[in-house]
């Protein structure tokens, strides 16, 4: 227990890092993750193949891999660099960068799923009725997709914070796994310190987990 | 070039065709844009050197550095496999036990797993070995373990999904015509639900396949050691060129289990072997939603 209280500020700023990161990396990954998912139900072949390609690509890479990618490859060799100064403000938007965009390949997922999932009877009734485009779009579709998407989409997300673990590929090394390492390294390995951070990653997940399920039930569309 | 009539988008009429074409075209030129200006940057580098490519030509660096790696990383992922299926299916048949001190433990164990970061648990049983079994290389084990734990738990979700999925009419039946609970699990339920969960548990071993990367903060000797850090420090300025040829084996070796994976969606889907419907994938690569039952 004494490990745990002694190195607890330390690796509470690393948690808080991690936190950090997930919501920088939530609202880029979101937006991102729109976008593709607007180009892959496009009726344009070109942006939905654009998209597909995206996704296949991504989503089949390991995350380890696109964060050493973003770092040994885009920031050592090609000099994508966010910071001269701080190198660990460089590698945090390393971080960003390549987490935002694997996290996105999923949303993506999640968003196109939700919208196959409104049955076709529902956009021909609106089109029979005389909506526009834009008001179908408004009125019936998305209403019943975002239903649909919530419960999926807060599981990406949990998965996204708790990938936020492996951002030391890219260089960020002052995350809770990074520190922890650190402790195990000086100290030895210890269970309260393990277990403390894992308490700590179940208090922010459980809740998450239960109000997307709580919330995705209370708003189902009834079918 | 006819579009379909889908959710979002009618039959396109002929000014909506015209509009198509014309966003193809600046859609077209947008990506041949950003392809250009990729292009131009690397060129600007000096990273479109083909003598950067050489070395993937020698057997040298085939022989080693990415067989070895692919073998490391082909053993973690089988074992891994292999024991978080075993792990699956005991602990996804205890949490449907009728014996509370059997479900209520057994659940314990899944959700505490799904819900701990991969890593973490990786570092600790690799700091933790050498302290309960003496010195030596704990790399393989602490990946292996830890994929287990993990996938295992998340499997044991899809296999209690499975079973859950067959309508209550087949056990009920089973029941009736004087089967034990252990001949209406093996007999009954295990037959049809092996069918339904089948594309979910696939797309789970993508997962865990991926996953195997993690051995690059522990030093295993894997693909993405062998490929990313150690090829690059023999040949310098390989790095692009390394992970390009890394991430394409990375990619083919997901990308033939996943289509493995909708095959057998296909075919569950036409096959009346089974009650139920098949399971949809667990969707979330790298590590899924833990937590919310």
């Amino acid at each position: 227990m004494d490990e745990l209280i002694k190195y607890g500020p330390e690796l509470a700023v690393g948690f808080l890092n991690n936190l950090k990161l997930s919501l920088v990396i939530a609202v880029f990954s979101l937006i991102v993750g729109t976008i593709l998912a607007a180009m892959r139900v496009s009726p344009t072949p070109v942006l939905r193949a654009a998209g597909t390609a995206y996704v296949n690509v991504v989503r089949n890479t390991p995350l380890t891999l696109v964060l050493a990618f973003c770092y040994l490859g885009l920031s050592d060799t090609l000099g994508l660099i966010f910071s001269q100064e701080e190198p660990l403000t460089n590698s945090f938007w390393l971080a960003v960068l390549g987490m935002s965009a694997y996290t996105a390949a999923f949303v993506c997922e999640s968003l196109r799923a939700g919208i196959n999932t409104v049955p076709m009877g529902q956009a021909e009734a609106a089109r029979a009725i005389g909506l526009t485009f834009f008001q179908s779009l408004r009125l019936i579709i998305l209403p019943q997709a975002t239903r649909s998407v919530i419960a999926p989409l807060g599981s990406v997300f949990i998965a996204m914070i708790k990938n936020t673990t492996v951002v030391a590929a890219a260089g960020y090394t002052v995350d809770v796994a990074n520190v922890m390492k650190t402790t195990f390294d000086t100290t030895g390995v210890s269970i309260p310190i393990f277990l403390g951070i894992v308490a700590a990653f179940v208090a922010l997940i459980l809740p998450i987990g239960y109000f997307s399920g709580w919330l995705a039930k209370r708003m189902a569309v009834a079918r | 070039m006819t579009v379909q009539a889908s959710v979002l988008f009618d039959t396109p009429g002929r000014r909506g065709r015209l509009r198509n074409h014309l966003i193809t075209a600046v859609a077209a030129l947008v990506l041949l844009a950003v392809l250009a200006w990729v292009v131009l940057k690397l060129k600007d580098k000096g990273q479109l050197n083909p003598d950067l490519w050489a070395p993937f030509f020698t057997a040298d660096t085939w022989v080693n550095f990415i067989i070895p790696g692919l073998q490391g990383t082909l053993t973690a992922a089988v074992l891994g496999a292999v024991f978080a299926l075993l792990f699956g299916s005991v602990f996804g048949i205890a949490r449907l036990s009728d014996h509370r001190w059997v479900r209520i433990p057994a659940g314990a164990v899944v959700e505490l797993f799904r819900a701990i970061p991969l890593l973490l648990l990786i570092f600790f049983i690799w700091y933790l070995s050498p302290n309960l079994f003496g010195g030596g290389d704990y790399a393989l084990f602490a990946i292996v373990l830890g994929l287990t734990l993990y996938n295992g738990s998340v499997l044991a979700e899809v296999v209690r999904a499975g079973i859950n999925a067959i309508p209550r009419g087949q056990s009920e039946a089973a029941y009736a015509i004087g089967l034990r609970k252990s001949g209406v699990m093996r007999l009954v339920l295990l037959p049809q639900g092996i069918t339904t969960m089948m594309p979910a548990v696939v797309s789970q071993l993508v997962v865990l396949l991926k996953d195997t990367a993690l051995g690059y903060f522990i030093v295993y000797v894997d693909l993405l050691n062998m490929g990313f850090k150690n090829l690059p420090s023999v040949y310098p300025g390989t790095k692009l060129v390394s992970a390009i040829v890394i991430g394409v084996i990375y990619i083919a070796m997901a990308m033939a289990l996943s289509s493995f994976a909708t095959w057998l969606e296909k075919r569950s889907r036409r096959s009346r072997k089974s009650s139920a419907k098949p399971l949809e994938p667990v969707p979330f690569v790298g590590v899924d939603g833990g937590g919310a039952p």
